[in-house]
């Protein structure tokens, strides 16, 4: 038996408490407690429920050399996150149950935060036919969420179908919304920088199209359709429009769609080149607006490590793509919470509560009370700090927001009950074993 | 000035000064002997990764009659094509030396990368990136029409220029149009609204969709070659429709102010954006383009290579 006591900490009521985790679970949760193992002091630090991860690229199998469970684990720790969702865009594909169950084994070996793996809709992310998404949800993995995601679902039928198959358990299909014949060689958002760089557009209808046609699908077959990283002010009102008709609609946005836009291609560094590429001011706010009235249901990183070569080069041969799970809350607190959009529930909300929701994570997103699982993140509200990617924990350091000021610090980070990031260091097993 | 990358690097009097030296090296270089010994001991890389035989030729001509050391690197048949990148093919021609790049490349912003990304050091200069950019290409245009149209200008003002085709995936209409805007020229584009590209009208040019609106009223006339591939990506529905639209034939020819001028960067496609009979007509100025495209590039390379600071005193030699 282990203990862990968080003296000090702020709650999002605002009321200071301490928290004692007896093995992975919250015993106890009120003003001076006193327990039997480590205590940490949080004074100055709040605590929310662990921050829950809906669109990771792990790169393992295949791509281990940008990231793996492992490193990828690490770095959603460093980030605060006590679960991330595997997109099954590797090498070989994660489109049966073995790859899944590999994914979820390494998850578990890695042992520091729980690794979900989403399961492909189409054999191969070919977009011909059905991937074994049965198989992968009867699995140990317990697959909910399938996604073709860096390709979009765009057969109609197929998409179709999909939504219906996932009926069985109450699955979600997570579309990467980008008509294809739309955006052949697209390298940027279509608007007035493109134009000028000359690099071929991406224009909003070509995610727009695809949204209001799923949600049209969703509509018809009854089923549960998640639009992944929604980038654009169009995208915003159809899923306004689709919740307020009460279709079962939820939908994404990733930290760099909440503060970059497409002026800064202008230097041609691809480590801004992106899928969905980065929109213009207005979309950004659209974005902001979405998040704070509920329309955009959760933050999702979108976190693609990528070695250095793939990005060292021109920006028509860069691939598309950023790490994100280390910056993800500072980008929120910065956008969201200094701006006043929004409160401490609500972030609470979108980086906890509706992921795990969404997803069916059992043990995530839970309220910080007696009984739960200990998935707590201790963040640094107002500290204000600079982003360094020599810092980063993760393998690849392809950020976009090296040198950029942003507020709000992940501290400490503890996964079922075990102190995983002690002092923004990563912090052994604690009473996880690491095999 | 380091490289020249775009004409957003240039200021209306930069620009006006590259055409100055590029007249005076003409002076220079008219009689017999025509070359000059102004960058002896300097070695300018010729960097083409895509097929192009006048803008190569016109800078290695360039280079040679100031007396540079030239390579010729293309990507066809080089380690490009065993995957190396951008980066280490630069590398490895700066490490043999190169002064100077000039690169053609099929990627939007390749040479600004090259200049930017801390790669190499030499001077870079864009012989064209994808669908971006152009400058010489401007540059030796704007030669062109000032000869024209008064050769010790320095301004366009007053004169209006069409430019015509496909705007939408052309780098010498971006570079013409940034640089004849900056010398204060009247510029319309003209092409089908398919080959116009998104936000126009933050160009700061008038744009059409009718050749024949204002034929009359132009005193310089660009036409741009249209790549019959862009008829599979429905862009038009085939070369003949093209042409009667937007093609420069005699009848529109004839409709031309008395001393309005022809251009066409080259390479044409005879009867689809001009006809024969345009094309080598008196108006027709596609030769003279051709050869002050030399002048302009010494310019340039004498610019960037023997400083600035030698033309104000007059020192080309």
């Amino acid at each position: 038996m282990s203990e862990l006591l968080i003296k000090n900490v702020v709650i999002t009521d605002g009321s200071k408490v301490d928290i004692r985790i007896q093995d992975d679970r919250i015993i106890a949760v009120g003003p001076n407690l006193a327990g039997e193992g480590e205590t940490i002091d949080c004074s100055g630090l709040m605590a929310l429920p662990g921050f829950v991860d809906l669109h990771t690229h792990l790169r393992e199998p295949g791509k281990e050399n940008a990231e793996t469970v492992l490193t990828g684990s690490q770095s959603a720790v460093r980030g605060g996150y006590t679960a991330v969702s595997a997109m099954p865009n590797t090498n070989p594909v994660a489109d049966t149950a073995g790859v899944v169950e590999q994914v979820w084994r390494l998850g578990k070996s890695a042992g520091i935060c729980d690794v979900y793996p989403i399961g492909a809709v189409s054999a191969g992310l070919n977009g011909e036919h059905l991937a074994e998404i049965g198989a992968m949800a009867d699995s140990a993995a317990r697959v909910r969420i399938f996604s073709d995601d860096g390709k979009c679902v765009s057969d109609p039928l197929l998409m179709r179908r999909a939504l219906e198959y996932v009926k069985i358990f109450d699955g979600v299909i997570a579309q990467h919304a980008q008509e294809p014949r739309l955006t052949i060689n697209s390298q940027m958002n279509e608007g007035i920088v493109a134009s000028e760089l000359g690099l071929t557009g991406w224009p909003a209808i070509a995610e727009e199209s695809i949204i209001a046609r799923d949600i049209l699908l969703a509509e018809t077959v009854k089923s549960r359709l998640h639009i992944c990283h929604v980038s654009t002010k169009g995208s915003v009102e159809l899923i306004r429009w689709a919740k307020a008709k009460g279709i079962a609609v939820t939908a994404e946005v990733t930290p760099h769609h909440l503060i970059l836009t497409d002026e800064l291609a202008r230097g041609y560094d691809p480590i801004y080149k992106v899928n969905p590429p980065l929109r213009t001011s207005d979309d950004v706010i659209a974005l902001r607006a979405g998040l704070a009235d509920g329309t955009i249901d959760i933050v999702a990183t979108d976190h693609a490590p990528h070695p250095a070569e793939d990005k060292d080069c021109e920006w028509a041969s860069a691939a598309f793509g950023m790490v994100g799970l280390e910056t993800a809350f500072g980008v929120v607190v910065t956008t969201m919470i200094e701006t006043g959009l929004m409160d401490w529930d609500r972030l609470v909300q979108v980086m906890s509560i509706n992921p795990a929701q969404i997803a069916g994570y059992g043990d995530q997103g839970r309220s910080l009370t007696a009984g739960n699982i200990a998935n707590i993140t201790l963040v640094d509200p107002k500290r204000v700090w600079q982003v360094d990617r020599e810092s980063l924990v993760s393998r690849s350091s392809n950020t976009p927001f090296h040198g950029s000021t942003l507020t709000g610090a992940v501290v400490h980070t503890i996964y079922r009950g075990a102190l995983v990031l002690k002092d923004q260091k990563l912090n052994g097993g604690g009473n996880v074993s690491n095999g | 000035m380091k490289h020249l990358l775009s004409i957003n690097d240039l200021t209306a009097s930069e620009a006006i000064s590259i055409l100055d030296t590029a007249a005076q090296l003409e002076n220079l270089t008219s009689g017999t002997v025509k070359k000059l010994p102004t960058l002896r001991g300097r070695t300018v890389v010729n960097l083409f990764f895509e097929d192009s035989t006048r803008t190569r030729l016109s800078f290695d001509a360039a280079a040679k009659r100031l007396s540079a050391d030239v390579t010729n690197f293309a990507a066809k048949g080089s380690s490009v094509s065993k995957g190396e990148s951008l980066k280490d093919t630069a590398q490895t021609l700066q490490a043999m030396g190169a002064d100077a790049i000039v690169i053609r490349h099929s990627a939007s912003g390749a040479a600004k990368r090259l200049a930017e990304s801390g790669w190499v050091s030499s001077s870079i200069i864009n012989a064209g990136d994808g669908t971006h950019e152009h400058p010489t290409q401007a540059l030796l245009d704007a030669f062109t029409i000032r000869k024209h149209f008064g050769p010790t200008r320095t301004d366009f003002v007053g004169l209006k220029v069409a430019i015509v085709g496909d705007i939408v995936h052309s780098r010498v209409a971006r570079s013409n149009v940034l640089l004849l805007k900056k010398l204060g020229a009247d510029v319309t584009v003209i092409a089908p609204p398919t080959l116009i590209p998104y936000g126009i009208e933050n160009w700061g040019v008038a744009h059409s969709f009718n050749l024949d609106d204002e034929l009359e009223s132009f005193d310089v006339v660009m036409m741009l070659r249209v790549q019959l591939e862009r008829m599979n990506e429905a862009y038009f529905p085939n070369g003949r429709e093209y042409s009667r639209g937007y093609g420069l034939d005699e009848v529109r020819l004839g409709r031309l102010k008395q001393d309005a001028i022809v251009m066409h960067p080259g390479p044409m496609n005879r009867g689809l954006e001009i006809s024969a009979a345009s094309a080598d007509s008196v108006r027709s100025v596609v030769l003279e383009q051709v050869s002050n495209g030399v002048l302009v590039r010494m310019a340039v390379l004498y610019q960037l290579l023997a400083g600035a600071d030698q033309v104000s005193t007059g020192g080309l030699l």
